[in-house]
């Protein structure tokens, strides 16, 4: 699968922790605009590749290109990087001494010089979008695990990036809460963004993502639309993960 | 056995069934709860009962306030002797300060307790109190040094008692403070020079009691030093106490630094944030706010060590107190002497510590569930 343009661009990719070789020979091609989720067992390596995109993880081997910029210790470079993609984490990760508020202002502040005035109409758009205006000035720890990952997408899209990381954004959640992420995420996928996502919510999958990824053991075993993924998996590896993932 | 039954209904809350509030509930609670506990509260209410009516006698009713030596040598063992802080309080507040300006030593504490109070003041965390620190720090020099403005100079040699004690801790944590936190964060850097530096810096310093550190500012620097040039002894030993206190200080800070979960600073990266904007608006203030508690330790221990500078020969405090417990007429009345530079000491470390608990409670907003 070969993008004209990609906006992301592995080729070759390899990472260890000390001698553990965590990612291996990653390929991979991302077009604008599209939609991916990263889906394997615990331990496979898909938090790690999507967490190099935006370097908080180093490859040691490879070239990984971001919005034609190739990823280095150059720290500028990352930088800017940063600034065109967003990331969702599993824990959410908001700033407990700041505001919900605050916690959206903070970088269209420090990082993109806009005043505060202009940074708090955006960060009050931005909830809008996700539905939670009305927490602006609540504390994260006072909101529940939903609204706290709302908050957090909503953190993350206040920088206007061209593409959006999600880690897990639905694991560390409790089974009611979990519709209300995800039906942001999906409102924010028909809207054009470039996302990758890291999840075991096959529906998901299902419902929006342009294609499906499986990892294993370091390596892209199989990728393919979601059709196709879920019906004609190719490989033991996929059926067998795919038949304890779906069992239920 | 209950029912099954297929309609869900609400139950209202209801208040608990026994009264829990009250002095009589409370007693027996805490005082009466069984019989070890009773038996307990009986011995230590007897001690109370015979000791509180015999110090009550000798601090208040026996006592000779009055700085008549003849009255206290009088009185004996039965009253305390308050006339040697009457008649000694200016010799041990002010060290051998000349008798005549101790009006400029008085001035200059004033003012920098004044500042101090108004620091507490959250609101007033602004650029333009660093300002007025360094301007009140200058006036202080200027009033305790003279030699301008038609002040008679007066040596360092001679500052002492409180506006000494004040000065060292003041000054030494003021400056210690910040020092700390690069040190912490230099102890966590990624660049082995630098890590290696604080380390070094850390351990040497710890591993010395603060006398030693005194001691070779005092006497061995000097000797390092090109011939003809010298360093204030006063400056010197304020240095020594910064050096020490940012030791710990940097270590207490560096539990707080470790305490902040690794998530923080990857969603700040995430955002853009530099190392430094990450530090000062995500990791600093939450690590700080945790070790609250443990910086006001190692503030009040550094503002009792300050009467260690004895051993060099500057009196603050308790030296002032030695000075004047060197008259021979007032000498028997040591005791009461300590109480009252105990008595310094305790109201400044209380305030400390009360101001420390209501920091927490001020800074704890985002981090307590609703």
């Amino acid at each position: 699968m070969q993008a004209t343009d990609p906006i992301i661009a592995f080729s070759r990719v390899n990472k260890w922790y000390g001698h553990f070789h965590v990612l291996r020979d990653i390929d991979l091609d991302v077009a604008r605009g599209e939609r991916i989720v990263i889906c394997g067992p615990s331990g496979s390596g898909k938090s790690t590749l999507i967490r190099c995109i935006n370097r908080l993880e180093e490859h040691q081997q490879g070239v990984l290109k971001v919005d034609g910029v190739e990823l280095s210790d150059d720290l500028k470079a990352i930088e800017a990087i940063r600034r065109q993609v967003g990331m969702v984490f599993q824990q959410f990760n908001l700033f407990p001494h700041l505001t919900v508020l605050e916690n959206l202002t903070l970088a269209p502040m420090w990082v993109g010089k806009v005043p505060k005035k202009e940074a708090d109409e955006r960060a009050m758009q931005q909830l809008a979008r996700v539905r939670i205006a009305e927490q602006a000035a609540k504390y994260p720890l006072q909101l529940s695990g939903g609204q706290q990952q709302r908050v957090a997408i909503a953190r993350a899209l206040c920088l206007t990036p061209k593409i959006m990381l999600f880690d897990e954004p639905t694991s560390a959640l409790d089974p009611e809460m979990i519709k209300e992420v995800l039906d942001v995420m999906i409102e924010l996928a028909n809207q054009g963004i470039t996302m990758l996502c890291v999840t075991h919510e096959m529906g998901f999958a299902r419902s929006v993502a342009d294609r499906v990824i499986f990892m294993d053991q370091g390596q892209i075993v199989e990728q393919n639309t979601p059709a196709e993924f879920f019906s004609h998996p190719k490989s033991e590896r996929t059926k067998d993960f795919l038949s304890k993932i779906l069992a239920h | 056995m209950s029912t099954i039954t297929h309609g869900y209904q609400l139950i209202p809350p209801r208040a608990p069934p026994v009264a829990t509030e009250g002095v009589l509930p409370w007693l027996r609670r805490n005082l009466f709860s069984d019989w070890k506990n009773a038996l307990g509260t009986l011995v230590i209410a007897a001690l109370l009962a015979v000791f509180v009516p015999r110090l009550f006698d000798w601090a208040v009713v026996n006592a000779v306030a009055r700085p008549d030596n003849a009255a206290c040598r009088a009185i004996g063992h039965a009253g305390a002797c308050w006339g040697v802080v009457a008649e000694k309080y200016r010799l041990i507040l002010f060290g051998r300060y000349p008798y005549a300006e101790q009006w400029r030593p008085l001035l200059a504490t004033t003012l920098m307790i004044v500042l101090l109070a108004a620091s507490c003041y959250r609101p007033f965390w602004k650029q333009w109190l660093i300002a007025l620190w360094v301007v009140v720090a200058a006036a202080f020099f200027v009033l305790m040094r003279g030699g301008v403005l038609g002040l008679t100079p007066v040596e360092t040699a001679r500052w002492g008692g409180f506006p000494l004690t004040m000065m060292l801790s003041t000054i030494g944590l003021g400056t210690a403070f910040p020092l700390s936190i690069l040190v912490a964060l230099g102890r966590r850097s990624r660049m082995p020079g630098i890590r290696t530096l604080c380390v070094l810096y850390v351990e040497l310093i710890r591993g010395v009691p603060l006398i030693s550190v005194l001691f070779m500012a005092s006497f061995m620097f000097p000797l390092f030093m090109p011939a003809g040039m010298t360093i204030d002894v006063l400056l010197r030993v304020q240095v020594g106490i910064t050096l020490f206190s940012a030791a710990y200080l940097a270590e207490v800070v560096r539990g707080g630094l470790q305490a902040v979960p690794r998530g923080q600073v990857e969603a700040a990266a995430s955002l853009g944030l530099t190392y430094w904007q990450t530090t000062r608006k995500i990791v600093l203030p939450q690590a700080l706010r945790i070790v609250v508690p443990a910086i006001m330790n190692t503030f009040i221990g550094t503002f009792k060590d300050t009467s260690l500078v004895t051993i060099v020969s500057l009196y603050d405090l308790t030296g002032a107190l030695q000075l004047a417990l060197g008259d021979s007429d007032w000498r028997k009345f040591f005791l009461e002497g300590q109480l009252f530079v105990a008595a310094i000491y305790f109201v400044c470390c209380f305030a400390m510590s009360r101001y420390s608990r209501w920091v927490e409670r001020h800074l704890n907003t985002g981090a307590r569930r609703n």
